[in-house]
């Protein structure tokens, strides 16, 4: 085997320790002069590929790849800081609207043909659309098999197992290479990106590119109709004594 | 006063510098941060002694590394309530 050419999607979301505000429209929420930083996710997924390596699984190379606007090279820098090799950035304006998933899997499914990957790891979802199907999109156009939501992988030659989340319990797979992993919040520990590794990442290769110059269709197919707040948290009532406490649960109906 | 160990100096501001920067996702506040590091860095200004400055950068090393596990677990338990406690 001549090694793993590991391909690592990031996206660049709203930080996760913000809470999001809805525009005045209802479409969307609101994004302008927000903190934003690498989706949670896909840093399980750039750490995994750093630790296959660390463990002397044979990493040829480690490629950080993000679509989305100019800002998004931060992500990618991070990216590098934690241990990406190089970086591809296909630029989106803002104003061209959101990729979908679907459009990013022909991207991704491009970008693979053009490095030659044989392995992709990618978070499973992002913590802003929380759509949960790039993973599996690009899978079913690559025809590769796929594990999704990791908790543990393990690649021995040709042969990567992959235990996995499931509901009450986990799931073991076995496939050959290439193949697609999706990470699950257990998988590990994303490293710290520090000062001196975000300096020395900024030497590292990053390659810019536009939609033209993949032969992919990521016209949006879907319209977002509204965005609403969740319904805001009743508070709850003292009661007096268990008397007020049963007629109040007789008021609701439990008893 | 003579002047410190010029190799320590070096290690002492570049500590300092990358605290710095960690300290911009405090969860408290850059400014809370910052004015703590500074004042845990000034009162030790004085340190002539290169086995005391060296102690010093450990300590300083620690709490570098208490910091990424507080910003780590953080994350992971905001995420874990998001996610898996539905």
């Amino acid at each position: 085997m001549s090694g793993l050419r590991i391909l690592v999607p990031v996206k660049r979301v709203i930080d996760y320790a913000v809470k999001p505000r809805i525009n005045r429209a209802n479409t969307a929420v609101e994004t302008a002069g927000v903190k934003h930083s690498m989706n949670p996710f896909d840093e399980l997924s750039i750490e995994e590929a750093v630790r296959l390596r660390e463990r002397k699984v044979p990493v040829e190379e480690i490629v950080a790849f993000s679509a989305g606007p100019p800002k998004a090279q931060d992500v990618l820098r991070t990216a590098m800081a934690m241990g990406a090799d190089r970086a591809i950035h296909v630029t989106v304006e803002e104003n061209k609207g959101d990729l979908e998933p679907l459009g990013v899997a022909k991207l991704l499914k491009q970008v693979v043909q053009q490095e030659k990957s044989n392995l992709v790891i990618l978070g499973k979802q992002s913590i802003d659309d929380d759509a949960n199907q790039t993973g599996q999109m690009l899978a079913g156009l690559l025809n590769w098999p796929q594990a999704t939501q990791a908790s543990k992988v393990t690649v021995e030659n040709e042969d990567v197992t992959v235990i996995r989340e499931v509901d009450g319990g986990v799931e073991t797979l076995k496939a050959k290479l290439p193949m697609i992993i999706t990470t699950d919040l257990r998988l590990n520990e994303p490293r710290y990106a520090s000062l001196p590794n975000i300096m020395k990442a900024k030497k590292k290769p990053l390659v810019k590119k536009t939609l033209a110059d993949f032969e992919a269709d990521v016209t949006p197919r879907l319209k977002t109709v509204k965005v609403q707040e969740p319904p805001p948290r009743k508070g709850g009532v003292k009661v007096e004594d268990v008397d007020g406490m049963i007629g109040k649960l007789k008021e609701l109906g439990a008893l | 006063m003579t002047s410190p160990n010029p190799n320590l100096r070096y290690q002492v501001i570049r500590l300092y510098k990358e605290l710095l920067y960690m300290g911009r996702e405090y969860p408290l506040g850059y400014d809370y941060f910052r004015q703590r590091l500074h004042k845990a860095f000034a009162s030790q200004a004085n340190l002539r002694d290169d086995e005391q400055i060296r102690r010093g950068i450990e300590r300083a090393e620690f709490v570098k590394k208490e910091i990424e596990a507080l910003y780590y677990l953080k994350k992971y338990r905001t995420l874990n309530r998001h996610y898996n406690n539905t």
